[in-house]
């Protein structure tokens, strides 16, 4: 990047701080969209084993069976379960559905687009995250 | 840090009997001769209803005229002011210091943009891709005879873009937006929501056009719904809407 340029790059991309929980919510679904790529390479890698033999299969599938193993698979269903609710908003939101209509604006201009549907979405999709990752802890560390 | 304490009190915008004043610092920059930015700060006093391009023209006017700024109507209608204040994307004619519940304001030149000097940014490719989306009504009979009437509109064909028709081409949006911040190619939201402005204009038949010259792999898919760009805007014009319904109709969604 040149100067001449002045653009925020990664970092400003990634800055969360400024305009509100959408831009938080832009940020987690870039984080956990990363995290399940890896956690699907992974996975991929993790049944490949198989061809190992039983054995072979039985040692990796123990490396989840760890307590890092566990807060890993906890994290995931985390990821899974925000990428999911969030992805539905936005999805519809994509098709025009739930943004607001147009209209003339009135001072102090609340974007119509940044309604309470869509904050209600990404609060969901964060709290159905967090039930669903204590669940997981439960299953997991309640045995 | 400069001082206050010489300028009288009929030369200032805002007098010094004002009892509140804040830390100003201004982003210096010249691409040209300089490596880097540099912040100057003046300590500027303020009234409630001082503006930060008031605060920024009485330093010019009185410790620095060398700061670069732009500006024109002083009552957001021109769009030129935009910068960076307390990192984000606003007017400086239109952000009372005030409102701002900080005793020190940053301001910066807009980010995305390039740096012409201090507080200006160039806008050629902000205008390049505004006139890509080509932003006027496409039509045959574009030009009317002499004994036609007007291409008449109701009230509720007018009421679908006449908010999108507020955009001042001041950049806030580019600058606030996530993707324009690692993609300098992408389209951006200001000439996408005006591209929805045209395309929901019942008087325009451009709107295959249009939704093809968007469709590509800089285009409006490019956009992932952050919002920031409705957020800053100064006009009310939100973007982020207008761009929803574009994607609408490239989905199905609309029609």
């Amino acid at each position: 990047m040149t100067e001449d340029e002045h653009r925020e790059g990664i970092k400003g991309m990634a800055n969360p701080g400024r305009y509100g929980i959408e831009r938080i919510a832009y940020l987690l679904m870039r984080l956990t969209g990363l995290g399940l790529l890896g956690y699907f390479i992974a996975h991929v890698y993790e049944t490949s084993n198989i061809l190992r033999g039983r054995m072979g299969w039985d040692d990796f599938l123990a490396m989840t069976q760890t307590t890092e193993g566990h807060i890993f698979l906890v994290l995931v269903i985390g990821m899974c379960v925000f990428h999911t609710g969030n992805g539905i908003r936005i999805m519809l939101g994509h098709g025009g559905v739930g943004v607001g209509q147009p209209a003339r604006p009135d001072y102090p201009y609340e974007p119509a687009s940044q309604n309470y549907r869509h904050k209600i979405g990404i609060y969901s999709s964060i709290v159905l995250a967090a039930v669903a990752m204590m669940y997981g802890m439960a299953v997991m560390f309640g045995e | 840090m400069a001082q206050v304490s010489s300028i009288a009190d009929e030369q200032a915008s805002t007098p010094l009997s004002s009892p509140k004043s804040i830390l100003l610092r201004i982003s210096k920059f010249n691409p040209k001769l300089d490596e880097s930015s540099k912040f100057m700060e003046f300590t500027v006093p303020y009234q409630k209803w001082t503006t930060v391009l008031e605060a920024i023209l009485d330093v010019k006017k009185h410790f620095d005229h060398s700061v670069a700024v732009r500006y024109s109507c002083r009552q957001a209608t021109c769009g030129s002011c935009g910068m960076m204040i307390n990192g984000k994307p606003k007017l400086a004619c239109f952000t009372k210091i005030s409102e701002l519940d900080s005793d020190v304001v940053t301001v910066e030149p807009m980010n995305n943009f390039p740096v012409i000097r201090d507080l200006t940014v160039g806008f050629e490719k902000l205008f390049a891709k505004h006139q890509k989306i080509q932003p006027y009504l496409i039509r045959d009979d574009s030009e009317l005879e002499s004994d036609e009437r007007e291409f008449l509109q109701s009230p509720e064909e007018v009421e679908q873009y006449i908010q999108f028709a507020n955009c001042i081409k001041c950049g806030l949006c580019n600058s606030a937006c996530p993707t324009m911040a690692t993609d300098s190619s992408f389209v951006g939201p200001q000439a996408l929501a005006q591209a929805y402005r045209y395309v929901a204009d019942s008087r325009d038949k451009g709107k295959d056009t249009r939704l093809n010259i968007i469709d590509e792999s800089h285009g409006i898919w490019r956009c992932h719904f952050a919002g920031s760009c409705s957020q800053v805007c100064p006009k009310g014009v939100d973007p982020a809407m207008g761009i929803q319904f574009l994607r609408g109709y490239l989905l199905g969604f609309r029609s």
